[in-house]
């Protein structure tokens, strides 16, 4: 009876997801990254002088920076950045209308769902296909009352003040390797400024698609709530299956201004041969509110761990996240929470599974910084592994320098366990069934913070991983 | 005591190993329906091992046989045993975190009657079922056993038997770490759910749910066996002599 339980996850991924389209570009820069690629992505995006300088200051930064020390060294060490194509611009121009994006990327935009998903539940999209923002839309009451919803680089062109002000202030160049790979190659993206007191109720969504074999994304998002705004941004992203790797590196800054609320949600299913290096943090001022609600299913290796800077007091900042790891995957997700102001508080709920040979790391750190008395933040880091390789470490760091704190952490590591299978069974319910129950139940926590409709797409690949899993 | 034709529930021969120790060492035991049994011992008889290799637990090597209205049972898998009419009430019920008991219960329901329950009339029959048991509505909404206490686990394994109502019940030390009222309410539902159809087996080493639920037949267990059989009053025996003076070395032959 012994068997896995989600064998099956992602197993309709190549139909689903991992189908690719014929390529067909405007243009596509030859593989590794030089000052002259560098050169070539900013001229080809007419971008202002000091984001020129920036990019090739960032190159520079990327050239002498060493990996990272922490995560899989292995598959890190693996990464040939020679051998990865860093622009690559698809045919047609940015349109509003999916009529007018080119057949074979709309062809993929609806296969993967995203224009019925925009009909039914969002109020703006963006849809990355490869480098460039093929289509991109927002609701006109949103765009009436202020909210600017657009492509990273179109931020740069039509906002060039407020993306200059908090441009890089969060992230810089020198965090690491791979933020400075990405200052210097980023392309994409989403850029999004909500004005003092405006509520976005209804979620913007961004789509991110890679096609290419051997490719390197690298978007930029920059998310500003005004004071007293709030705003709900949802990232997805797939991949085609190639045997070769690609690479997915990101740099996501947020700024939560005096009360404002943002949360910001990912369901990351790359393909399982993306390496998927992102660097995520957010800075929540007097009164905000961040959440990063993150979901990490794809991906050969993802190395991530949101952060948020508690800047102002009372502010709040949330961490969910649930990564899976299947066999040759390795999860290395975490959370980290900056206390620097008095009074303010956090949470992470961190959840793995890990199935088959999958590896799932929690990597965490909390820090309160002297004077930021009275915070209270707890940590929850759960692992369910499913199988006897299936492999869990947790890595939490605190450095507290503070004596007026609360702080709760609670780890746990279980075995998706025989005696709640043979409960289950003994009333009836199948041993799929059963260890569908169980998974679901698992993972409850963060399914549970999700828009419905993506709560009934996790669900469903969730009993996906279930089916053929006895027998 | 009975003829053939009422035998609802039968093992014969039945042996277990746990990690490779026997525990269970050649039971034979008849149920008839519309009966209670008790099934009585000290700690450490090897009881719970018993009732659960009868459902089926994956983890013993059970040799022997087991029949339900004269089907066999010991090819099937739990889960089969349990959609042909037995149940295994916990004697520590484990938590399920994130699944709550409603959706629990109707997934088991379900799985018994091999229908889907409409929300209405399933959600009808549950509410029944607490207030059958004096179990507050609030409950449906928590996570199954998920810091539950002792008493709350046992109410909801008896509840689970009132709604599934299976031909033949195990119940694994229902009434320990129940206080008197509680201890009260499940009997109710024991005595409520054994008609003529149906048997249930108590398995305890207090004497005191025998009590509120009066057993046709009680049997001694000691030391992965059967040393004794009789009527309610050996109940009361065991309670006021022990299980001393029927360890298998003086009791002799049953």
């Amino acid at each position: 009876m012994k068997s896995d339980p989600i064998a099956g996850l992602n197993q309709d991924y190549q139909t689903k997801y991992g189908f690719s389209d014929p390529e067909d570009y405007l243009h596509k820069a030859p593989k590794g990254l030089s000052h002259e690629v560098v050169e070539m992505i900013s001229r080809y995006k007419r971008e202002p002088e000091w984001m020129r300088e920036f990019r090739h200051q960032a190159l520079d930064i990327f050239l002498q920076k060493p990996m990272p020390k922490w995560g899989n060294q292995e598959l890190l060490g693996s990464i040939d950045f020679d051998d990865i194509h860093y622009y690559i611009k698809p045919k047609g121009d940015q349109a509003r209308d999916w009529n007018d994006v080119p057949e074979n990327i709309k062809r993929t935009f609806d296969k993967l769902g995203v224009p019925e998903a925009e009909r039914k539940f969002l109020a703006g999209v963006t849809a990355q296909y490869e480098s460039e923002v093929v289509y991109h839309s927002i609701r006109e009451d949103l765009e009436k009352m202020g909210v600017i919803f657009c492509d990273m680089d179109s931020g740069l062109r039509d906002h060039p003040e407020i993306v200059q002000k908090y441009w890089a202030t969060i992230i810089p160049p020198t965090d690491n390797k791979f933020a400075a790979l990405n200052s210097a190659a980023w392309s994409g993206g989403s850029f999004i400024y909500v004005p003092p007191h405006t509520k976005v109720e209804i979620p913007l969504q961004a789509y991110f698609r890679i096609n290419a074999e051997n490719m390197g994304q690298f978007e930029r998002t920059l998310i500003i709530a005004d004071e007293g705004a709030s705003v709900h941004y949802i990232e997805g992203c797939t991949a085609p299956v190639y045997s070769s790797d690609s690479l997915h590196s990101a740099v996501v800054e947020l700024v939560a201004l005096k009360s404002a609320h943002i949360r910001y949600t990912t369901i990351q299913n790359w393909s399982t041969n993306v390496f998927n290096l992102v660097t995520k943090r957010a800075y929540a001022h007097e009164d905000a509110v961040v959440e990063w609600v993150d979901g990490n299913l794809g991906s050969k290796l993802t190395m991530k761990y949101p952060a948020i800077y508690l800047m102002g007091e009372r502010a709040h900042g949330e961490v969910l996240s649930v990564a899976f790891a299947g066999d040759g995957q390795h999860q290395d997700a975490g959370a980290k929470m900056i206390h620097a102001a008095p009074n303010t508080t956090s949470r992470i709920i961190s959840k793995s599974i890990s199935k088959g040979a999958g590896r799932s790391s929690y990597r965490g750190l909390v820090k309160v910084a002297r004077g930021a008395a009275n915070c209270r933040t707890s940590v929850e880091c759960d692992a369910l592994l499913i199988g006897e390789q299936a492999r869990s470490d947790t890595f939490p760091t605190m450095e507290i320098a503070e004596d007026d704190v609360k702080i709760e952490h609670e780890a746990r590591v279980s075995k998706l366990a025989d005696e709640q299978l043979f409960y289950l069974q003994s009333r009836g319910l199948d041993p799929e069934q059963a260890r569908l129950m169980i998974v679901n139940g698992f993972i409850e926590p963060f399914v549970r913070e999700l828009p419905m409709e993506y709560a009934v797409e996790l669900n469903r690949l969730i009993e996906l991983e279930m089916e053929g899993s006895v027998g | 005591m009975s003829s053939k034709e009422t035998v609802l529930f039968a093992c014969r021969d039945l042996r277990v190993r746990v990690d490779g120790k026997e525990i269970v060492k050649g039971v034979n035991l008849q149920i008839e329906a519309g009966t209670k049994h008790a099934l009585m011992g000290p700690n450490g008889s090897g009881k719970s091992t018993l009732a659960a290799a009868l459902m089926g637990h994956p983890a013993y090597e059970v040799a022997g046989e087991i029949y339900l209205r004269g089907e066999p049972m010991h090819e099937l898998a739990p889960d089969a045993r349990a959609r042909q009419g037995m149940f295994l009430g916990f004697q520590y019920p484990v938590a399920v975190p994130g699944v709550t008991v409603a959706s629990f219960l109707r997934a088991a329901l379900t799985a018994r009657r091999g229908r889907e329950i409409p929300v209405r009339e399933f959600r009808q029959e549950m509410l029944e079922a607490f207030a059958a048991l004096e179990i507050k509505q609030g409950f449906a909404g928590r996570y199954l056993n998920d810091g539950f206490s002792g008493g709350e686990k046992k109410r909801l394994e008896i509840l689970q038997m009132l709604l599934l109502k299976p031909e033949f019940a195990l119940l694994d030390e229902t009434d320990s770490g129940l206080d008197i009222d509680a201890l009260k309410v499940v009997s109710t539902g024991v005595k409520r759910s054994v008609g003529p159809d149906n048997a249930v087996l108590l398995v305890t080493h207090y004497q005191r749910i025998l009590q509120y639920v009066v057993p046709d037949v009680v049997h001694v267990f000691l030391d992965g066996n059967l040393v004794r059989s009789g009527g309610a009053d050996l109940a009361a025996e065991l309670e006021t002599r022990g299980y001393d003076w029927l360890t298998p070395s003086t009791a002799g032959a049953r």
